[in-house]
């Protein structure tokens, strides 16, 4: 069997760190460099950093993070039963975001640091962020 | 890497004239941000022209610290005052504040003493 975690919590801001050492710590244990595991920590962040602030205005819901060990590398899920995104394009896009205090650039990080980025959202339905990234050398003695 | 769980980020901060000096350490994310944005924005209501903010002890920076970093860079220039930052030559937070444009207004430095004169 490879090797994988899932982890439920709810969608509190202390939670971000936790998800973000979660896969950390997974990553390293899959054989990827300290440089890959510092981009997959900002995406993981972001990912997760999103449902906190956004999926869930009124109430606290769940963020629910999967990760698994692929052949080339590592494949990362955020998931969220929230409000969902309108417009899915127009959110990726650099310096868009629907709070004024924000940079609008989780997107950005999530997309510049994987290989594979996927966003699946409907309002009312909830948001599923997939990344994948692959590891720059095959992993030795892991 | 586990022994980076849940510390929280620790600021201190030196204040010379109108000039203040804000030293970050630990993970500045969405859990930090509101007490770095609380920290510099008394900076600001205090009346501080020029704040310094020293990322080097920062291990880890993303979008939610951004956005408090320029956040309080619109309060300050609002008032004529101007935010520089310090921080490392490489690393992931590097990377971060390079992408995100934020030098366009705050000076990237790689030390205190680059910090011009008032
Ligand atoms: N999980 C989510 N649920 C609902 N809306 C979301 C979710 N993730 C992102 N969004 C929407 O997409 C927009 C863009 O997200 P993005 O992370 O790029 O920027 P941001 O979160 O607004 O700002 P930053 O990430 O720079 O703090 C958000 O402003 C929000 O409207
Ligand atoms: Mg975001």
């Amino acid at each position: 069997m490879t090797q994988y975690f899932e982890l439920v919590c709810p969608s509190r801001p202390e939670n971000v760190g936790l998800c973000r050492v979660a896969v950390a710590t997974f990553a390293a244990n899959i054989g990827f460099t300290l440089s890959e595991i510092e981009e997959i920590k900002v995406a993981v962040s972001e990912a997760v950093s999103n449902v906190v602030v956004h999926a869930y205005p009124a109430t606290e819901g769940l963020i629910e993070l999967g990760c698994r060990e692929i052949e080339a590398g590592i494949a990362i899920t955020v998931r969220d039963e929230g409000v969902g995104i309108q417009d899915v394009a127009l959110a990726r896009q650099a310096s868009f975001s629907t709070d004024p205090e924000r940079m609008g650039l989780g997107f950005v990080f999530m997309e510049s640091f994987s290989d594979d980025f996927h966003v699946e959202s409907a309002p009312g339905k909830g948001t599923r962020i997939e990344m994948r990234k692959r590891r720059e050398a095959p992993a030795e003695g892991a | 890497m586990l022994e980076e769980a849940g510390k929280p980020v620790q600021i201190a901060i030196k204040r010379q004239g109108r000039t203040a000096t804000a030293r970050l350490a630990g993970e500045f994310d969405l859990t930090a941000a509101p007490l770095v944005r609380e920290q510099l924005d008394g900076l600001i209501d205090a009346g501080m022209q020029r704040i310094v903010i020293d990322l080097r002890g920062v291990r880890f920076l993303d979008s939610s610290g951004l956005g408090v970093l320029l956040g309080r860079y619109r309060r300050l220039s609002e008032r004529g005052g101007s935010i520089y930052l310090v921080t490392a030559a490489e690393g992931s937070v590097r990377t971060v504040l390079e992408m995100s444009g934020v030098r366009q207004v705050m000076p990237l430095l790689a030390s205190e003493s680059e910090v011009p004169r008032a």
